[in-house]
This record gives C-alpha cells, structure tokens and sequence, in this order.
C-alpha cells in the first residue's frame, strides 16, 4: 500500500458563470520518501489538486473521488480526521510567503502553536524547537528574529520561515504549491537548494507544484504534467525530459528560452489554456495541439503505460508525433 | 510613541481653539439671542441683560474673555437661561447621566454586533447570516425617534413592566429602554462593519495556513481572523463611543434621563450661548481624545503599525 494514493480525483467549483471543473480524474500514488513534480501552466488545476488533499479548497469547491493516506480516506474527511494530519502529517508550503504567514502575530508563536496542538509541549519548549527549525533552514540569528513579526523579514527569510514552520512536526508528506514563484530568482535557487537539502536530511516524500521544468528537473524523480485538470503525461523525470511523449509537453520544453542557441523569437505554444467553465469533452490540450484531429475533439485516449513507468493520454501514438 | 501621543495632545490645543472660535462666530452670527423673546422686552432692560453678561461688549473681547476664563479658572460661564446655573454646574449634573447610558449602550452595541457579524461571516449565507443582515438593516432604518415610543408603549403602557421615564441615580429599570433606544442602530452598523471585514479576512492566505496547520475553527476565528476582522470596525468605534457618551436629544426627551443630550439642543434653541459651546468643546475635547485612543490601540493591534 502507498502512502498517498489519490484515484480518480476531481475538483468543480460553483462560480456564476457556471460550473468550473479545475481537476478532472487525477490519479496518482506516492511512496514514503518520494518526490513528485506536478506540472502545468497557470490555471492547469496544480494548486487546486493540493488544496483538495488538504481539505483546503474554498468554499464554492467539491471534490470527488478519493485520496486515502496511510490507508485511511481524507478526501472531505470532518475536521476531525483532517486536523490531526494536517502539519503533523501532511504539511503544507504555499505559494505567496508574503501573505500566507499571520502578519499579526509574531514568527515564533505561529511556530510555537503548531507543535503545541500536535506534540502537546509546551509553550516554552515549542518555542524553542522552533528556534531550532529557523537554524535548520538557515536564518541567521534565529533565536533574536523568532520575536519578529512576519513583516520584518524579506521575501526569501519568509519562505524559509513557512518551510520551517511546515516541517515542525516532521511529516511525512510535505506539498510545497509553488514554493519560489514570488521570489528573486536568486533566492530561488536558494530556496529550492534548501529545500532539497532539507528533503534528503528528513526523509520525507514531497509533492513539488511548479510551473518551472528546471526545478523540477533538479528536485524530483517523478513528473506529472497536468493540462486543463487532467493529467497528459507522467514518468519519471529524466527519460520524460528527454523524450517528451506528449505534444503538451513538447511544447512545455520547447518554450523555455535558452542561452545557448542564438534564436530571435521566444518559443510559446500557440493560444491559451481553455476556458474551464465549457470543460472539452476531448482532449482539453486539442485546440492549441499541432497533431490533434476531430476525434480529439470528441474523446481523449485514456491514461496508459506505453513502456516501462511511462503514461501518457494522447490519441496519437508516440511514433506519430515523430 | 511617548512622544507621538505627547505631539498629539499639543496639536489638540489648537484645534480645541479653533472649534471654539468657529462656533462662537456661527452662534453668534444667527440671528436673535438669548434674551430674544416673542414679546419684546424693553429696550433698557435688554441692555441691562446684555450688560450684565458682557454681550455689549465687542466680539473679540467676549471671546478673549471666555477663552481667558476656561484656561485660568476651568470656569465655561453662566448659562443665559437658567439664571441661577453656571455651564459648569450643568455639564456636572448631565454628563454623568449621558456617559452612563452611553458607556453601556456602547458595550452592549459592540458585544452584540461583533457577535453577531462575526456569526453571520461563519455561517455566511446560513439561514443565521442571513438574520443577522436582517436585523442589522431593521435596526438601522428604524430610527431611535420612532423606536423610543414604541418601547415606551410596549414596555410601560401595555406591559407595565419599565418605568417610562427618569433617571433614578442609574437604576437598572430606568435604564433598560434608554439603552435598546440608543444602542441598537450603532449595534446594527458594527454587525455589518464586522461582517464584512471577517468574510474578507476569512478569505485571505494566512486564514489558509492556519487551516493547514490542523487547528480547530474555533482557534482560527479566535487566534488569527478576529483581530484584523475588528481593524476596520475599530476606527468606526472611536467617533462612535464620543457620539455615545455624549448622549442623544431623543433619549434624554423620550425617557427623561435628564442627560447633556437634551441640554444641547436645548442650549441651542434657547441661543444659550455659554451652554452650547461648553458642550461643544466638550464633545470636541472628547472626540479628540478617543480618536487618539483610537491610534494607539492601532498600534497595539498592527505590530506594522510603529509611531
């Protein structure tokens, strides 16, 4: 038995223009211990498929299907089977440092309460375990700035604080949303150095949601590359980098600009991600697909092995694209 | 911060002044005074009036006077009106009266409506949400002059259960009716304030983190979205609670509180020039002084917020 595994996963939300299917039918298992790079572009649902693990989406979403941990169902479990495994279990880095930290209360009392509700210490003893996690992600002078409000660090400081925080109660899965969008790109690579460094230290497996194929190509073994909520392509990074099956992919790494070749024009992939709210009956990649025909319209070629670890959900088959 | 709070005591002189030179202009640029009667008094005694209140005097060395004797003796005057009473004397009888009720109303106006805002942003679009946006709008557009009578005849002609009117030394019974007069629509602007601060702050990315870490609702609302939820509805309560503590003509009439509310309104038909500005400078002193209450507990609540 996986520790995580997710079957047939979907998120919808109730807006006023109608029903918006985020995620559509996402399946995917994950063992103690491993990394997992989901994929895709803004708005392909990435962000959405963590909140509804967590039991984190707003409140106009559903989820339906089904996620179980360690065996046991959390999908739109109560809050009190859910409480207990969040942090504790299964922790949680988001997006924006800026914002997601309590700007009202200072750093080490929004550590502190972490351990306090889980570990049942105390509050000095929390404190200072927290402390002890600011070193671990390298703030300087931890003890001096755990008095500090989030306001007074910078950008980098407060996401190093958020992972901190996030691995207080070393968990066991920790799902890190876009954990470097909002800073420099040299605190990036810091960031994300961390954050490997921190994964190999403490063992624990990791869901790494990005929309950059250069981090995900440094930090995880796994690749899922997720399309209008459904999932296009997965395998295993290195032979997926190198042999992309899937044209949504092609076309991923074909749009990162590189240094090395002397080209004029930026590579993108001609229109934009679907309109959610019409969900394509087809394949949602088909109208901006160089290879897709009618039937993509029509159906999509479910997710199938087509060697060794390799998936893909194409009606073309890998020697077409060739 | 000592010295902030230090420069905002000085800035009050002058405004303090300044709301005393501009009322005194206006009070005395309307027409008529406090001697002006439907029967024309004669001509000497009106001077004798005049003269012995200083109202024959120029402008400018009334109102040097009047300065001049609130900073040397903290004496505000003698009303024109009521012959035997100085302002003093009648700020002293109705100030205590007005900032009872008033203190009350305003505790029970800020306990009920973060209540009940707070409820309604929980169990937003429950039937409880929406009865507490129904309420708050009921009790908004009912106005405390046509609610006074209402309770009045409610509570004392058909049920007989609250006396209709007087003050009593503050006795519970007497202050029922004048504290659902004056709190309720306050209640009711608090409850929506709150509200719609707490969906907003329910909605936001730190709200989210503490979900994640496994804390219960309760620790969620309580540890992290109540204090930036009552920002906002704090700087409504400092020019509410000097509104409060003031008073209001309706209660002080409807239910015979005897409080400074009624004296105002009073003072000002009456053109009884000395009791007018002695509540308006009471009124501004106040509003000042709870404004900057107001700042500091700011401070005290938004550690990004540094004097």
């Amino acid at each position: 038995m996986a520790m995580l595994e997710i079957t047939d996963l979907a998120v919808r939300f109730a807006t006023t223009d109608g029903t918006v299917s985020a995620v559509n039918g996402v399946s995917l298992t994950l063992d103690k211990g491993e990394t997992l790079g989901i994929v895709g572009e803004s708005g392909s649902g990435k962000s959405q498929l963590a909140f509804a693990i967590m039991g984190l989406l707003a409140k106009n979403g559903t989820a339906t299907g089904s996620v179980r941990f360690d065996g046991q169902e959390i999908l739109n479990a109560p809050r009190k089977t859910i409480n207990p495994i969040r942090a504790n279990k299964i922790a949680m880095v988001f997006q924006d440092p800026m914002t997601s930290l309590n700007p009202y209360m200072r750093v080490s009392d929004q550590m502190a309460e972490v351990l306090t509700l889980h570990k049942g210490m105390s509050k000095a003893e929390a404190v200072a375990e927290s402390i002890r996690m600011l070193d671990a992600v390298k703030i300087p002078d931890a003890k001096g700035r755990a008095r500090l409000y989030p306001h007074e660090f910078s950008g980098g400081m407060r996401q190093r604080v958020m992972i901190a925080m996030s691995l207080l109660c070393r968990p066991e899965l920790l799902i890190a949303d876009e954990p470097t969008t909002a800073l420099d790109v040299t605190v990036q690579a810091q960031i994300m150095n961390l954050l490997a460094e921190l994964q190999h230290d403490f063992g624990m497996a990791t869901i790494l949601i990005t929309h950059d194929l250069g981090v995900v190509a440094g930090f995880c073994k796994e690749v899922l590359v997720l399309y209008g909520g459904t999932v296009m392509e997965k395998g295993p990074t290195d032979p997926l980098f190198a042999t992309p099956s899937h044209p949504y992919t092609r076309g991923l790494l074909a749009a990162i600009p590189r240094v090395d070749q002397e080209e004029e024009a930026l590579h993108s992939i001609p229109g934009s991600p679907p309109n959610m709210t019409a969900a394509p009956k087809g394949c949602p990649f088909a109208p901006r697909c160089g290879h897709a025909g009618e039937d993509c319209l029509d159906h999509l070629h479910p997710l199938s092995e087509f060697a060794p670890g390799r998936w893909r959900a194409c009606n073309r088959s890998v020697e077409d694209l060739a | 911060m000592i010295t902030y709070i230090l420069k905002r005591l000085a800035i009050a002189v002058p405004t303090l002044l300044l709301l005393v030179i501009i009322s005194f202009l206006l009070m005395h640029a309307a027409p008529g005074g406090p001697f002006t009667q439907e029967r024309q008094l004669p001509p000497a005694v009106l001077a004798n009036l005049n003269a012995k209140y200083g109202l024959d005097e120029p402008l400018w060395r009334q109102l040097v006077s009047y300065v001049w004797g609130i900073v040397a003796h903290f004496d505000f005057g003698p009303s024109f009106i009521y012959k035997d009473r100085t302002v003093n004397e009648i700020i002293a009888q109705g100030f205590p009266v007005t900032l009872t009720y008033g203190t009350v109303s305003f505790v029970v106006a800020v306990v009920l409506g973060v209540a009940l805002g707070v409820s309604a942003a929980i169990w937003h679009n429950s039937w409880l949400d929406y009865l507490a946006v129904g309420i708050s709008i009921g009790a908004q557009v009912l106005p405390n002059f046509v609610m006074a009578p209402l309770l009045l005849l409610t509570f004392t002609w058909w049920l007989g259960w609250l006396p209709g009117g007087g003050w009593e030394g503050g006795d519970w019974r007497y202050m029922v009716m004048p504290v659902i007069a004056l709190s309720t629509s306050f209640m009711a602007s608090i409850a929506r304030l709150t509200r719609a601060s707490m969906l907003e702050v329910l909605t936001s990315n730190h709200i989210r983190t503490a979900r994640a870490k496994g804390l219960p609702e309760s620790q969620v609302i309580l540890k992290h979205a109540l204090k930036p939820a009552l920002l906002p509805v704090l700087s409504y309560l400092g020019p509410t609670f000097v509104l409060m503590i003031t008073g209001s003509v309706v209660v002080d009439f409807y239910f015979s509180t005897g409080g400074i509310g009624k004296s105002f309104v009073d003072s000002a038909l009456n053109r009884d020039y000395a009791v007018m500005l002695g509540i308006t400078i009471l009124v501004g002193a106040l509003t000042i002084f709870f404004n900057l209450v107001v700042d500091i507990l700011y401070a005290w609540i938004d550690p990004k917020i540094r004097y």
